[in-house]
């Protein structure tokens, strides 16, 4: 993702998604595909999208805003997941949490000044048996301890 | 020589593929002739990275293992945990579902077939379609999801049901807190779920099947993708499935972070590329499901297990269990626990043999104070109630759930009024919104419990009718089973409660 490239065009779009179009139910492997693209799903997928799926477009905007995976705006380089599920609540992941976000100084869902790093909940990972769970992009990590948790943060530079 | 080092994510978020890298340097630096297999977990979470080394007498353990043993283990002086299967948790175990899992290379279908894999397929291929829902039916499988609906009979409406396309999905948006058991068999034996979904398709005469598989799974999701692709090049999938002349395809998809999706109809709005809102039932998915065709939904789990019931026989299975919870239940030991891990055995099992014996107790050492089963919606279960016996209606008579079987432990430093809140404040996040209990009782739930906590006692009684009708009144399992795990909280744990009074006076 380049934070700096210029707005996508509408023929950019449907170059990504017309690929997908002959799927069952094609928008969400297509919100997908955007978001893999810009790191985002960008505010002029949307027309575009209602056009090709013949919907409205806020009934495509309800959809993106319906998940929690879509987002209006690109994220720092890294994003950071930290579970806040019940599992690793039993193995101290509220502390965690809180200390990261103390010691990054943003709160849930916000991104490091530097652009370094952006910090969501998630809500589960499926690591319950080795908690507390992150996973820093795609790559999972348990037993996260204040030291784990720091090594991360360098490594990103956040 | 062979050397395992496993590939499910578990294992590797505790290092495993550091681990497998500096093996592989080590033995090629001393020029050791020696393969490495990166297998499924064996489901003993507490032992990742746990290295298994064959060389021609049988897989001897080695864990946790950190890559600065690994020159250790190569010299032969690493202390082992014995033959790996018999590690007494191993060892005590009825794998049947995941008789596989940990065992063989996921994507080598040689391996499968070698491990009994394509068995019950190819059974079934011979049979006809009553025939393979007769089978079903009377190995007693009911939904592993939770609701324990009899898998046979969902099979048996969609099968009757007439359309010119009917649809197999699989629901693997495993979202419960506690629960990995569909993760660890899409990443440890994929081919168990896709043979199983053939073996439904072949069943109801669907052709064309999903795996719903959410997002915050991306190992299983590769694993999958790559396992359909490897049945497709040998016909386990496509036009002419095992040489039988009927058909069956399938694809992954992959969900977007709620978790409302892993409600059947929600799910499937999801699928069809909606916002992934319930649906009122009915019209039964079973009649009205995908695109408004039949459509099976089925857990993971629920499908994984299907294979061995044809392979091994439906009496095999059903002999396994206690009351109408027939053969095995895939627990998942989680939390704050010692021996956390996957632990397949037939239903009967009491919650404080889990908890305790297998277990192992708390990870901290403290006293265990409660266990949550069956995931956010699923009660907390105090140290009285540990003569539970794991089955659907046992659960159900001692006010739990048994859910997907995933147990979470909470040692004697967790606040249960905290917990309450959580789960209202979980469901206030998570509700689909279409419903007016799930959607504004959440959010007034977390301000009742605020009010307890600074000292309102009389509004456990404004929560307990909040209860009562998000019960009633909710849609979908989410507004309706939320109470459950607040309600436990505040009933058995009503000190948690009342201490904050104290505390305001």
């Amino acid at each position: 993702m380049q934070v700096n490239a210029p707005a996508p065009t509408a023929e950019d779009i449907r170059a990504i998604v017309a690929p997908l179009a002959s799927l069952e139910g094609p928008l969400l492997p297509m919100l997908h595909a955007l978001q893999d693209s810009y790191g985002h799903v960008p505010q002029a997928a949307v027309p575009v999208l209602a056009d090709m799926l013949n919907l409205g477009r806020a009934e495509v905007h309800g959809v993106i805003s319906f998940y929690h995976d879509f987002r209006d705006a690109p994220a720092g380089r890294h994003v950071l997941k930290i579970c806040r599920a019940e599992a690793c609540q039993s193995m101290g992941a509220n502390r965690l949490a809180d200390s990261t976000l103390r010691k990054l100084g943003i709160g849930w869902h916000d991104t490091t000044r530097n652009g370094a790093v952006t910090v969501e909940p998630v809500y589960c990972l499926g690591l319950c048996a080795c908690a507390p769970a992150a996973m820093l992009d795609d790559r999972v990590v348990g037993r996260v301890d204040d030291a784990r948790m720091d090594k991360l943060l360098s490594e990103v530079g956040a | 020589m062979k050397i395992y080092v496993p590939m499910d994510s578990a294992a590797k978020a505790l290092g495993a593929d550091e681990v497998a890298d500096a093996i592989a340097r080590e033995a090629k630096s001393r020029g050791i002739k020696a393969r490495i297999i990166r297998n499924g977990t064996r489901g003993m979470i507490w032992l990742e990275p746990l290295v298994e080394i064959d060389q021609g007498q049988g897989r001897v353990g080695y864990g946790p293992v950190a890559p600065e043993d690994v020159p250790a283990l190569l010299d032969g002086k690493l202390d082992s945990l014995g033959p790996v299967e018999e590690i007494p948790f191993f060892a005590r175990q009825t794998r049947l579902t995941f008789a596989r899992c940990g065992v063989i290379d996921p994507l080598d279908l040689d391996d499968y077939r070698a491990h009994g894999g394509l068995a019950g397929l190819r059974r079934a291929a011979a049979m006809s379609q009553p025939d393979i829902i007769t089978e079903v039916t009377d190995s007693g499988l009911r939904g592993r999801g939770g609701a324990g609906f009899p898998t046979g009979i969902k099979w048996k409406t969609v099968m009757e049901a007439e359309a010119p396309q009917k649809y197999i999905v699989c629901n693997a948006d495993e979202g419960d807190s506690g629960t990995f058991a569909d993760r660890m068999i899409m990443e440890g034996d994929p081919f168990t779920l896709i043979e199983g979904m053939a073996i439904a398709g072949l069943g109801v005469g669907a052709t064309r099947g999903y795996v719903y598989l959410r997002s915050e799974y991306p190992d299983a999701i590769r694993v999958m993708n790559e396992a359909v692709r490897i049945a497709r090049q040998n016909s386990v999938l496509g036009p002419d499935v095992l040489g039988s002349g009927r058909a069956f395809d399938m694809e992954i998809r992959m969900g977007a972070g709620a978790y409302v999706c892993g409600e059947e109809t929600s799910l499937l709005n999801s699928l069809e590329g909606k916002r992934g809102v319930v649906r009122a039932k009915p019209p039964l998915p079973a009649l009205e499901g995908f695109l408004g065709r039949p459509t099976v939904v089925n857990n993971v789990i629920s499908l994984a297990t299907v294979p061995v019931i044809f392979e091994k026989g439906a009496q095999n299975y059903a002999d396994l269990g206690i009351g109408r919870s027939r053969g095995t239940v895939t627990l998942q030991i989680a939390g704050n626990v010692r021996h956390g891990g996957l632990f397949e055995t037939g239903f009967g099992v009491t919650l404080g043999e889990i908890v305790n014996e297998i277990g192992g107790g708390t990870a901290s050492g403290r006293p265990v104070k409660a266990v949550q089963v069956g995931g956010p919606l699923g009660a907390y279960m105090p140290a009285d109630k540990f003569d539970t016996p794991t089955g659907y209606e046992e659960f159900d008579q001692n006010g739990g759930l048994i859910g997907h079987a995933g147990l979470v432990v909470f040692d004697d430093s967790a606040d249960m009024l905290k917990m309450a809140r959580f789960a209202m404040e979980f469901c206030a996040v998570e509700s689909c919104g279409k419903c007016t209990p799930c959607r504004i009782g959440a959010v007034r739930g977390v301000e009742t419990l605020d009010r307890i906590a600074e000292g309102d006692m009389a509004a456990t009684e404004l929560l307990t009718d909040l209860c009562e009708t998000m019960k009633d009144g909710s849609l979908c399992a989410l507004g309706g089973f939320t109470p459950l795990p607040v309600m436990s909280a505040l009933t058995h744990f009503p000190d948690d409660f009342a201490c904050h009074k104290e505390a305001a006076e």
